[in-house]
């Protein structure tokens, strides 16, 4: 049952020179993953990838968000600082593609804009609750006995407290800057990855290839940094991309609140929020824009985080 | 198996002592300490620390927890100073309130979803089943806020079939006399809720119908129908039960953002609207509250898990 991905360089070295030595070492690691060689594995899992039509539309429609958010403000220019309330609330059309909103904005630069902080929050966001849940998973698991029980208590309070109740407390004690909302909300997402890794170390602990490490005198931080974390690589890539679209939903649902990244700063949230003001007036082009956004860039990422899980399993199927 | 349970109760009550630390310590880490989350910005070095003395709180930390954790014990929760009242008395009137938003929608969705997740197991990969996938994605990754704003355009402004705000009104009975009112938040949290338990239920049954006793009745003549009611229902709602219990905290979370929506006067609206002017005692107050349910909610879906499902051993 182990989701052991193949991993890039391992799978170099192995197909290389060590790959026909690895024969006579009957019982060992690179013995056991001779029946299904690891780089065709690897190509396999691309392959599975590259095969499922609902990854190619997530990754497209990510990269095309990253290159809209990022290059597209250099095509696009607008006044995202100063307000310019003679052009408030106009609708769509020849001058403003998206029409601007209350206060002069225009809408698709600000879509932009917005768009940057909601996915620099949503991805640093992610990648430190990752890695800070991977090692706390990993040390738990591989240390085990008290250590562990402790370890995993401290999880289980910070989990009992519902999220969005933690982050607002958090914002409403910390004053929000982008900053303070990367750690406020990997502090509350950090806790899935802790437990996902640490269920995987637990089985991993006991494999050859560790074991056949700590005998050789390899210690902790060894067995956790180069044995477990890169053979529990698969969980946690998975897992890190549906914490990007979570990330994204977290920061939107405080900016909507209005606890979010403080003004002038946009992001979809807070465009979201300025438009129910007007959703009687009809103004659909400050709610509809920002709010489609949101669900492709989330859709995006799960059908990602989905087709990476089929593309780990490879070896699961093959069996 | 009562050993087990002996057990996890137990850790339930671990548990929230330490949440309640975790509060404790939250209250502390406020910058300026309470007297200044209190005072105000404005307030003197002098006000600041007549005011630390009286309400104790420059004595050693220990000795404030203990004091702290002996009024918890004894159901005092604090005082608003912003709201003027006792945060007992706040939680009481509007918990009731949330719960019963959480509860009519839970109802809404698990009489919606059961039945689609049943078709779609047994239709899977056909086109009804991709559809109502795709539905279960959308609203999966829809925020609930902006799935509100949507039914209020639609079914408020456009078609002026039902009130684009919540009931109004203090008295939980009026608050459900109000149906017109309540069935746009109700849908919201239903229709995010939904996507989950669909999605849960159709993977649940189609594990079920891979089993050997839906080939046994197969062969021995029972109906896909009665199979389905008889048989493997009940086996494949053992983890939807579990499912109820660990999702009370994404349920109370939706609930905050729905009633903030709507103005529904519950207890994640007051959770909200305290946030915004930093009223502490109330913000730790709510936070505490949520957790014991939700660990009481946990340890709740274990015990019915266990009397549900006789074939798992705890030891």
């Amino acid at each position: 049952m182990s989701l052991t991905p193949p991993f890039p360089e391992h799978a170099g070295a192995l197909s290389g020179p060590i790959g026909p030595v690895a024969g006579p070492l009957e019982g060992t690691a690179a013995a056991a993953q001779q029946d299904t060689p690891p780089r065709s594995l690897w190509r396999l899992g691309m392959q599975v990838f590259l095969a499922n039509r609902l990854a190619i539309i997530g990754l497209v429609v990510v990269v095309l968000f990253l290159l809209f958010c990022f290059v597209g403000p250099l095509v696009h220019h607008t006044e995202q600082i100063r307000t310019d309330l003679a052009q408030a609330n106009q609708p769509p059309g020849a001058g403003h593609l998206l029409g601007t909103d209350d206060v002069g904005y225009d809408e698709l630069g600000r879509l932009m804009v917005g768009g940057q902080s909601s996915l620099e929050i949503g991805i640093a966001a992610a990648v430190m609750a990752t890695i800070i849940g991977t090692l706390w998973g990993a040390i738990a698991g591989y240390l085990g006995g008290a250590v562990d029980a402790l370890m995993m208590r401290v999880v289980d309070t910070l989990l009992a407290i519902p999220g969005l109740f933690l982050l607002l407390l958090l914002v409403a004690i910390f004053t929000p800057s982008v900053g303070l909302l990367i750690v406020v909300i990997a502090f509350g997402a950090w806790l899935g990855p802790a437990r996902l890794v640490r269920g995987e170390t637990l089985s991993l602990r006991t494999r050859e290839y560790v074991q056949a490490a700590r005998m050789m005198g390899g210690g902790n931080r060894r067995a956790i940094l180069r044995h477990i974390t890169p053979n529990a690589i698969g969980t946690i890539v998975v897992n890190a991309t549906f914490q990007v679209a979570d990330a994204i939903l977290t920061v939107a649902a405080l900016s909507f609140l209005g606890l979010g990244v403080p003004p002038p700063h946009a992001d979809w949230g807070n465009m979201l929020s300025d438009g129910t003001a007007f959703t009687q007036n009809g103004y659909w082009w400050m709610i509809l824009p920002p709010g489609l956004a949101i669900v492709l860039i989330v859709v995006a990422f799960n059908f990602l985080g989905d087709a990476l899980r089929d593309a780990f399993e490879v070896r699961l199927r093959r069996r | 198996m009562s050993g087990y349970l002996v057990r996890r109760f137990l850790q339930s009550i671990v548990v929230i002592i330490l949440v309640s630390l975790v509060t404790f310590a939250l209250l502390h880490l406020l910058p300026g300490g309470p007297a200044r989350a209190i005072l105000g910005p404005r307030a003197t070095a002098v006000q600041l620390q007549r005011f630390t003395a009286q309400n104790g709180y420059d004595r050693p930390l220990f000795v404030q927890f203990g004091l702290w954790f002996n009024q918890l014990l004894h159901g005092n929760l604090g005082y608003s100073y912003h709201l003027n009242e006792n945060v007992n008395t706040l939680i009481v009137d509007r918990l009731p309130k949330t719960l019963v938003l959480m509860g009519l929608s839970i109802g809404v969705a698990l009489i919606i979803a059961v039945p689609l997740g049943i078709y779609q197991a047994r239709k899977r990969n056909t086109v009804g089943d991709y559809i109502l996938t795709g539905f279960s994605f959308v609203f999966y990754a829809m925020p609930s806020f902006l799935l509100g704003l949507l039914l209020i355009i639609v079914f408020s402004f456009e078609l002026p079939w039902f009130s684009p705000e919540a009931p109004q009104s203090d008295s939980l009975s009026e608050i459900l006399a109000n149906v017109n009112a309540l069935v746009l938040p109700v849908t919201t949290l239903a229709l995010i809720t939904i996507a989950a338990f669909s999605r849960y239920t159709r993977s649940s049954v189609m594990e079920n119908l891979t089993q050997d006793y839906v080939r046994t009745a197969a062969a021995n003549g029972a109906t896909d129908g009665r199979i389905i009611r008889v048989h493997v229902l009940r086996n494949a709602l053992i983890p939807v039960v579990t499912l109820l219990g660990l999702s009370l905290p994404a349920l109370f979370a939706g609930a905050l953002i729905v009633e903030s929506v709507f103005n529904y006067p519950g207890m994640g609206f007051l959770f909200w609207q305290e946030a915004i002017v930093r009223d502490y005692p109330v913000l730790l107050g709510v936070t505490l509250v949520v957790a014991v349910a939700t660990v009481v909610g946990s340890l709740l879906a274990d015990i019915a898990y266990a009397v549900l499902d006789p074939r798992v051993k705890y030891t």
